[in-house]
């Protein structure tokens, strides 16, 4: 999925991402002020990263999963969403 | 337009000379839809802009003409539309959204027999007070009013001198029979007539704002793709431009639209006067229907009447002081116009406490003739 | 989270992040995705943003430039074309984006729309189709499918729809594209493409209305809308080897028309440099 988001000219990742614990940054970084709870992002990873707080709001559960497919912070339709590995 | 170095005296239309006094004050964009009676206008424009390097386009109505014209100039060009009363009604939201953001721009009303599609190829002056308040909400409008070809021309450059002044939009009140007709006429040499342009920020791109607060209540006016990024929307808004809800700013918006025209409104005012120093009787004419009315004043004055005749050319803001002083002594004030009365209430507003106003109309297409003028001012004096 | 996380980095650069964020749209409206993928489209094009002019009319769509750092101008209802036309002609070099809504661009305004598709002036026109007017509760638009309801239509809507990609086609647009706000890459993609095209250049993105649409026809959230939009969705390179049935009801994405054609502003240019001559004899 990594492959077909950075388009044709960029050559493919051989490497798949993997973040262990306490090494490197988080995969993803939420600017949660500007979230709204809307789901999208919880709903399309494939990976299942997420989990909804209380307030339905994205908690990066899982970062281990992240694949850096890029569509959490595609999708977000407020910005909330960087990658740290893009 | 004066090829040589020397003025060119020339027999030129209304409707052409209202075109000749746009290119002559700068105007580089015009956008236009075919109306009976202003289409010599757009026409004009379609021959002469691309020679001048300036664009012109017929668009699909007035409303895309009107908003045509408003994103050109807010891209930085001199911009004008010309139609006549149907298309001047479709005209007017947009007219309402170049007043809010203050976007300079001309519309020449060519005004025909209304209302509706009332008399295309006739005389009617039934629009003045449409370009009062045609818009909706308050609005403070500039209109001038040329009597003669030659004011067609000159009062055409004025419009737009107005318009970029006060970053406004300005109309034009011509007529069937100005439009039409055809006189001999000075065509002026380049820089004859002083020539007004917006005034442009000399601030960096990062403190500029669009409608920056200023003593004189006009902001300076980047145009897009000048090296300055803003925002502009019809939305009541903030200096910077962004839409607001507090009270205090759409306070200083609305007001700052209206106080930028009526505290300097003496820069706006003019007004000609024929034989008023003696006179008891006035008659209150403008545009056309003031040529008749010159001519029965002096039919007047013939018969040791004295009468005089007070001429507004530029019709909004209307010259309330200038013609309440005009009115001192004034016994009767007779208002002619070729329409059902409309100037007739500001005259009245300004006049009635102290002298009697009277009214001759004319509506039928045609125009008043100076006898009929004169015989009126025999009964009302 | 820590006081010094930033917004997304596109955000923090071509957003005017000062102003008042989160954005006006309700949560899950496929708007703010659509606005993405623009910002990641200029941004892979890597034009100024002194040459970049963002035009709407009014409707939720129309919200989107006030937030964008471009030049901005935010017109009235259905005309933004038309004011884009005329920032165009006045300054060619610039890249004009006309942002609009089914309401806003084929109701209203759908008489600028065609005769701009006719004329095929350098606009792109990114038409986000919710099927429905978000903006003032939840009216029936030109696009609202027939029998669905909605606020003016309680009973279903008893009249037709556009096909807003064949109506551009047919009125003369030289470049014709769609996708919907699930296919994200796709639509960074084809506003590209959309942008890079010299004519009137068409960009329908297909997007959810969950307050109004979804919920008075019962479609569910933003979640099951755009998920649905999947299940619809089939590119025009597919539909073309697939039998019939199998593209019956489907939604056709993608590059849907593209042809060469003259460009209203060039044929303008070359007219003005007809008279270059003429222009330097009466200046000397």
């Amino acid at each position: 999925m990594a492959e077909e988001k950075t388009g044709d000219q960029v050559e493919p990742k051989k490497v798949r991402f993997s973040f262990q614990e306490g090494k490197g940054q988080p995969p993803l970084n939420l600017y949660l002020h500007w979230c709204k709870a809307c789901n999208i992002c919880i709903a399309f990873c494939p990976q299942k990263v997420f989990d909804p707080d209380r307030d339905g709001k994205p908690i990066v559960a899982r970062p281990e999963q992240c694949t850096q497919c890029a569509i959490c912070w595609l999708h977000c339709p407020d910005f909330v969403i960087t990658s740290n590995y893009k | 337009m004066a090829q040589s170095k020397n003025s060119v005296r020339r027999l030129v239309q209304g409707n052409e000379a209202s075109m000749l006094g746009a290119l002559y004050a700068g105007c580089n964009f015009f956008a236009g839809y075919p109306i009976t009676p202003s289409t010599e206008i757009a026409e004009g424009m379609a021959r002469m802009l691309p020679k001048k390097g300036g664009r012109f386009i017929q668009m699909e109505d007035e409303i895309g003409s009107m908003g045509a014209i408003i994103g050109a100039s807010a891209a930085g060009a001199k911009t004008m539309t010309a139609t006549s009363g149907p298309g001047f009604s479709l005209m007017q939201e947009n007219i309402g959204y170049a007043y809010i953001t203050e976007v300079p721009c001309v519309v020449v009303n060519v005004q025909r027999g209304g209302p509706s599609t009332g008399l295309p190829t006739k005389i009617g002056q039934q629009d003045t007070m449409q370009a009062r308040w045609g818009t909706h909400g308050d609005y403070t409008a500039i209109s001038v009013a040329p009597a003669s070809v030659r004011e067609c021309f000159e009062q055409t450059v004025k419009a737009f001198n107005f318009s970029e002044r006060f970053r406004t939009p300005v109309t034009v009140l011509s007529d069937e029979v100005l439009g039409h007709m055809r006189e001999v006429i000075t065509l002026p040499e380049e820089g004859e007539i002083e020539i007004i342009n917006r005034e442009k920020p000399d601030v960096p791109a990062e403190w500029y704002h669009h409608f920056e607060a200023t003593p004189n209540l006009v902001s300076p006016m980047a145009g897009f793709g000048e090296g300055y990024r803003f925002h502009m929307t019809g939305l009541v808004h903030d200096p910077e431009g962004f839409p607001t809800a507090d009270t205090n700013e759409i306070r200083k918006k609305l007001s700052k639209l209206r106080n930028k025209i009526v505290r300097f409104s003496d820069e706006l005012v003019q007004l000609e006067t024929t034989m008023m120093d003696d006179a008891n009787i006035a008659v209150v004419a403008y545009g056309t229907a003031a040529r008749a009315a010159q001519q029965a004043v002096l039919m007047a004055r013939d018969k040791r009447i004295r009468a005089g005749l007070i001429r507004p050319i530029t019709i909004w803001p209307f010259a309330d002081d200038q013609i309440r002083a005009l009115l001192k002594g004034i016994k009767t004030v007779l208002v002619v116009e070729l329409n059902m009365g409309q100037i007739v209430h500001e005259v009245d507003r300004l006049a009635h406490r102290h002298c009697k106003v009277e009214s001759l109309n004319r509506f039928d297409g045609e125009v008043l003739d100076p006898v009929e003028i004169f015989k009126r001012i025999l009964e009302v004096k | 989270m820590p006081a010094t996380v930033q917004p997304s980095d596109v955000a923090y650069n071509y957003l005017r992040v000062k102003k008042n964020f989160p954005n006006v749209w309700c949560a899950g409206c496929g708007i703010g995705t659509v606005m993405g993928s623009i910002i990641r489209a200029i941004d892979k094009l890597g034009y100024s943003k002194n040459d970049i002019a963002l035009v709407s009319g009014i409707g939720c769509s129309s919200r989107l430039p006030v937030y964008c750092d471009f030049n901005t101008l935010h017109t009235t209802h259905g005309r933004a074309i038309a004011f884009a036309t005329g920032v165009k002609l006045a300054k060619p070099h610039m890249k004009v984006i006309v942002i609009t809504g089914d309401g806003d661009g084929l109701a209203i305004g759908g008489n600028h729309f065609i005769h701009a598709c006719r004329r095929n002036i350098d606009i792109t026109t990114i038409l986000i189709n919710n099927h429905i007017y978000g903006m003032t509760g939840g009216q029936c638009s030109p696009t609202t499918a027939h029998d669905k309801k909605a606020t003016t239509a309680p009973y279903g809507n008893l009249e037709n729809t556009f096909d807003v990609a064949q109506l551009a086609q047919a009125a003369g647009a030289s470049f014709v594209s769609r996708s919907t706000v699930y296919h994200v890459q796709q639509m960074d993609k084809l506003i590209g493409l959309a942008l890079e095209k010299k004519g009137f250049s068409l960009f329908e993105a297909i997007s959810n209305c969950h307050t109004y649409y979804g919920r008075l026809n019962k479609e569910g959230d933003a979640v099951s809308m755009i998920q649905d939009m999947k299940k619809i969705a089939l590119p025009i390179k597919a539909a073309k080897v697939l039998p019939p049935e199998k593209t019956k009801g489907k939604l056709l994405t993608g590059v849907l028309w593209d042809v060469e054609k003259p460009e209203f502003c060039s044929e303008y240019q070359k007219l003005i440099d007809n008279f270059k001559d003429e222009r330097e004899k009466n200046n000397a």
